[in-house]
């Protein structure tokens, strides 16, 4: 066995730097978004500023018990934490309390618990255990369908609560699967298919046909000399069409109101800066206003005269541009590219499947978050509820990313113990 | 490593990695660096002009007699978002509106805006405000907001005060003070002074939160200016003789002015049919001016600036004046009359039956037609060409401020026409006519027009014996008299004073001759010099004209009355001038036989009936 001295000694303090850096970054901008005049005693506990702090204090207990237990305790326990962790999201929809129209919280008194963000780490656990069995191999499709379940069981129970911002977050384990080798078809497919989606949305259904037309010309054209390619290729194109006449249905039928404006907006269909699209004008006349240097910290108008709407949550991202102007975004998405390619970095180290589909994850859970939610705030993606990882005030998901992070970097220090 | 044969796939993953992160930085280098209309947006969003409003100037007649003041009145005002749950019906049953009305007044200030204060009905008058007050604390939403209206206690010189309304686009667009919804002065003395009387807009910059409450002032009041009270005027007008000129002219189309001629101030200013001012302030404006905008009377038109009319008889003074100066007669100058003037068996002037020959002041008095046509042939004929001729008459006219604008404070006016040369060139050709071909304007008709106070000025000239000051309506702005040099200083006829003596004993005889045209309009004890004028109408029964000024020497009184198709000079334009006079010279009116039949003539129905 190791001795303790050796306990923080393969820890990977880059990461680790970069994580405290952000937790800094992250909490003086929610001190900046509650600060206003008038309003005195930010660190107090019925602040946020003040139960982040606590928040940050609890998130470190936790790493020093995942550095403490033994690397070997996530491979054990995968399967019953990912129970344990879909029982927590069936008992929220039973006994879950409603705010804004889902039931997607526990209310613990004076603090509440939301499961899904914990859920992430369970399901992860799960895929990077099964994933990692000797006998798996990716290209059967008993085993994708497998693979596929563990991932769907928590989409589906959140779609229940209705959380369709959350549930989105799990599709980014699909990249983990395509990095264990899945076949890339399935990446192109869904690739094509959100293409598909947006065009249609956008323009008239006698351009969107025009569009999928040329398209499949230049294809063809492509392949004309490679003549078994052509077969998939005609089916790809009648089942593309078949799609986009759909694709009004999936709208209307599928998707709810509020989500349909959200793209609406996004797409320059509908302009309503003071309805549906009030927040992102207002998020992005925040961060727009900030310029080059930004207006200095505690100085935003737009942040302090509350304009943009949970600005210490889902857009904290305008806090950040308005009063550091670019150069803070650039430090924020720097901080953020660092964080990835370190992971993916560390994942490709790993000696065992295991923690390389672990690392895998964290970086495509991180990255989804960290892109959606910044290119929501500035109005490239519609609005879709997710907190930016270590920024967003809220305790469970300061809790969550931090177990997430911290378990891989507990299994990179342990990779030189075991080849699993 | 065989479980390792995808390593190549994590270049996917830089990719999509690094791809994402250059999308979030181009995007975040237009908005933050490129695009700088955001910063625009957010100050607009936190900082608002408060604007600060300053009170209309009043305005006070020649003795400091209040004639316009201001009173409080209401908006409504809603913000939708604060409007709760309520009992509309109760709601709309004490500001009297319709259910209909409601809704649709709350929908548009929904659209503009949840959570901003639109006006919800505005200029709600005080007593009504009062009752809305009482009941408003169960309506969230809804509050009163002040703002100021005009008030007329005296109710009378509507046509001279002009009214007040919100600044209409046209102003808006070429003007950057106004801002929508600001009051302003559209006719008369309010339009003619709006940059004394509105006085200047004060603005507070406050920073605002998203709920529209303060937030302290922006960079303590660095950039802040305050409000200045809006001018009081003091108007040339009497208040009393232009109530009594009002009350005169009930029943009658016409316009009455009256200047001092010593100083060019006006007296009083009517307009007929008039309104009382207070028809045309707050809720009640537009219903009150549109009803007045389709009469057919004409009620919002101007008659004193705006109509034209030929001056009639009234234009033999200046025919007489000019002769003399030419010397083409002299006082003695008599000239036969056979019921007219008697050119050609096509070409002659009527006349009315009198003694003949008459001399110069006996013409005036009696009003000889014939007298004048030969008059003015001689004035014409003094050149060898008649356009020559012309043109030097014409120039005579012109120095009584006829054919042109007065350029006075007054905020409309009319030219009036005295024919050019060309203008008669164009009409009968080069060289095809002569004094006969335009004999009417001896007798101030033909082509010839002028406005009431260009009338009120000829006679003026008259009463100072050669000179005129620009009549205008204030006298002093904030306490101080007017020192414009328009105003003060007197402007030169080209009659010489000499001429002046026959014309006015000939205009006295008017009143006292045996003959006289006025002689049943004669006040006991007052020298009044006039001149009545009948205006042919082809359209109905004859205008009635009478200039007069008073008293004789030292006169304090100039006046011209005309009143649309009153028939004769003498029958009703002549008394309601010596009853003027009476009322100013003396402060009283004796004759009220005389008082009683104006006022209780009616002009309108006869004309109405027909």
């Amino acid at each position: 066995m190791r001795n303790n001295k050796s306990l923080f000694a393969n820890i990977d303090w880059p990461l680790v730097c970069i994580y405290l850096l952000m937790l800094l970054f992250g909490w003086l901008n929610i001190y900046a978004a509650n600060y206003g005049e008038g309003i005195h005693n930010l660190m107090t506990m019925s602040s946020e500023p003040g139960k982040q702090l606590f928040w940050i204090g609890t998130s470190f207990i936790w790493i020093l018990l995942i550095i403490i237990l033994d690397g070997k305790f996530y491979t054990t326990f995968s399967y019953p934490i990912y129970i344990l962790m879909i029982c927590l999201l069936i008992g929220v929809v039973i006994v879950g309390k409603e705010i804004g129209g889902a039931k997607s919280w526990f209310d613990l008194g004076s603090f509440s618990m939301q499961p899904s963000e914990f859920a992430k780490i369970g399901a992860l656990l799960a895929l990077s255990k099964f994933l990692s069995q000797l006998n798996v191999n990716l290209q059967k499709k008993t085993i994708q369908v497998k693979a596929f379940l563990i991932i769907a069981l928590p989409i589906v129970l959140i779609l229940l609560q209705p959380d369709a911002g959350s549930a989105i977050v799990f599709i980014s384990l699909l990249l983990v699967l395509f990095r264990e080798g899945i076949s890339s078809t399935y990446l192109i497919v869904s690739f094509s298919a959100i293409v598909l989606f947006i065009i249609t949305l956008k323009f008239e259904p006698q351009t969107t046909m025009l569009i999928v037309m040329v398209m499949s010309i230049i294809l063809g054209y492509l392949l004309k000399k490679n003549r078994q390619s052509i077969k998939p290729a005609l089916i790809g194109l009648v089942l593309a069409l078949g799609f986009t006449q759909s694709v009004d249905h999936i709208y209307a039928e599928v998707l709810r109101p509020h989500q349909r404006s959200r793209i609406d907006l996004i797409l320059g269909k509908v302009e309503d800066i003071r309805g549906v699209g009030y927040n992102l004008h207002q998020s992005k006349i925040a961060i727009g206003s900030g310029g080059f240097l930004g207006k200095g910290f505690l100085g935003g108008t737009q942040t302090k005269f509350n304009f943009v709407p949970e600005q210490s949550t889902d857009f904290i991202f305008c806090t950040i541009g308005e009063e550091w102007g670019f150069i803070g975004s650039l430090i924020t998405i720097g901080g953020f590219s660092l964080l990835l390619f370190r992971l993916i970095i560390l994942a490709e180290r790993q000696r065992s499947v295991f923690s390389r589909v672990f690392g895998y994850g964290v970086a495509s859970i991180l990255f989804c978050h960290f892109f959606i939610n910044i290119a929501m705030t500035v109005g490239i993606m519609p609005v879709i509820g997710i907190p930016l990882p270590f920024f967003s005030y809220g305790g469970s998901s300061l809790w969550g990313f931090s177990i997430l992070l911290f378990i891989f970097i507990k299994l990179d220090a342990y990779r030189m113990d075991i080849l699993r | 490593m065989n479980r390792n044969k995808y390593k190549d796939r994590r270049l996917f993953f830089y990719f999509l990695f690094g791809v994402s992160i250059l999308i979030l930085l181009l995007r975040l280098i237009n908005i933050q660096i490129i695009d700088s209309s955001y910063k625009l947006s957010a100050n607009n969003n936190v900082i608002k002009a408060v604007t600060l409003y300053p009170e209309r100037g009043y305005i006070y007649d020649r003795n400091g007699t209040l004639l316009v003041s201001n009173q409080r009145a209401f908006d409504l005002m809603v913000i939708p978002r604060q409007v709760k749950k309520m009992d509309t019906l109760t709601f709309c049953r004490i500001i009297d509106i319709e259910k209909n009305y409601f809704d649709n007044q709350l929908n548009k200030a929904t659209r503009y805006s949840r959570n901003r204060a639109s006006i919800f009905i505005k200029e709600i008058s005080k007593q009504t405000a009062a009752k809305i007050q009482e009941q408003l604390y169960q309506f969230s939403g809804f509050y009163l907001q002040e703002r100021t209206m005009r008030e007329y206690p005296e109710k009378s010189a509507a046509h001279l005060l002009g009214y007040v309304s919100q600044v209409p686009d046209y102003i808006l667009k070429k003007n950057d003070y106004y801002k929508k919804n600001d009051n302003f002065g559209m006719t008369g003395v309010e339009n003619s002074y709006e940059k004394d009387l509105r006085g200047t807009q004060g603005v507070k910059y406050v920073i605002r939160d998203v709920w529209n409450a303060p937030k302290g002032s922006f960079q303590n009041g660095k950039y802040d200016s305050i409000a200045f009270n809006g001018k009081d005027l003091e108007l040339t007008i009497d208040n009393e003789i232009q109530k009594y000129a009002e009350q005169l002219m009930q029943n009658k189309k016409g316009s009455i002015v009256a200047i001092e001629p010593g100083t060019g101030e006006i007296l009083a200013l009517v307009s007929s049919p008039y309104y009382d001012p207070n028809l045309l302030i707050g809720r009640s404006r537009s219903p009150n001016f549109n009803r007045m905008y389709k009469d057919a009377n004409k009620p919002l038109f101007d008659r004193s600036l705006l109509a034209e009319y030929p001056p009639g008889s009234t234009f033999k003074l200046l025919n007489a004046l000019i002769g003399l100066q030419e010397d083409v007669i002299y006082s003695g100058t008599r000239f036969s009359c056979d019921m007219g003037w008697h050119f050609s068996p096509k070409l002659k002037i009527g006349c009315h039956a009198h003694n003949s020959p008459l001399n110069l002041t006996e013409s005036i008095a009696q009003s000889c037609n014939a007298y004048y046509c030969n008059t003015f042939r001689r004035i014409i004929e003094k050149y060898n060409s008649a356009e020559r001729g012309y043109d030097n008459w014409r120039n005579h006219i012109l120095s009584f401020g006829l054919g042109n604008f007065l350029n006075n404070d007054l905020y409309t006016g009319r030219k009036g026409r005295v024919p050019s040369v060309d203008f008669y060139n164009r009409q009968y050709g080069k060289k095809r006519w002569k004094a006969p071909t335009v004999i009417s304007l001896a007798i101030g008709q033909d082509a010839l027009v002028v406005s009431p106070i260009q009338m009120a000025n000829m006679i003026a000239a008259i009463a100072n014996r050669g000179h005129y000051f620009t009549p205008h309506i204030v006298r002093k702005i904030d306490g101080k008299a007017i020192t414009d040099s328009t105003f003060t200083v007197a402007k030169q006829t080209s009659i010489d004073e000499k001429h002046f003596k026959t014309i006015i004993y000939g205009m006295e005889k008017v009143f006292t001759g045996k003959y006289g045209t006025a002689k049943t309009a004669q006040v006991k004890n007052i020298e009044i010099c006039g001149k009545t004028g009948t205006a042919e109408n082809p359209h109905g029964e004859d205008h009635s004209i009478f200039i007069a000024f008073a008293p004789k020497d030292r006169p304090q009184i100039a006046i011209a009355v005309y009143i649309e198709n009153g028939g004769w000079g003498s029958t009703w334009a002549a008394p309601i001038a010596s009853l003027i006079i009476e009322k100013y010279l003396t402060g009283q009116v004796n004759n009220t036989e005389r008082e009683h039949f104006i006022l209780s003539g009616n002009l309108m129905d006869k004309e109405n009936e027909k």
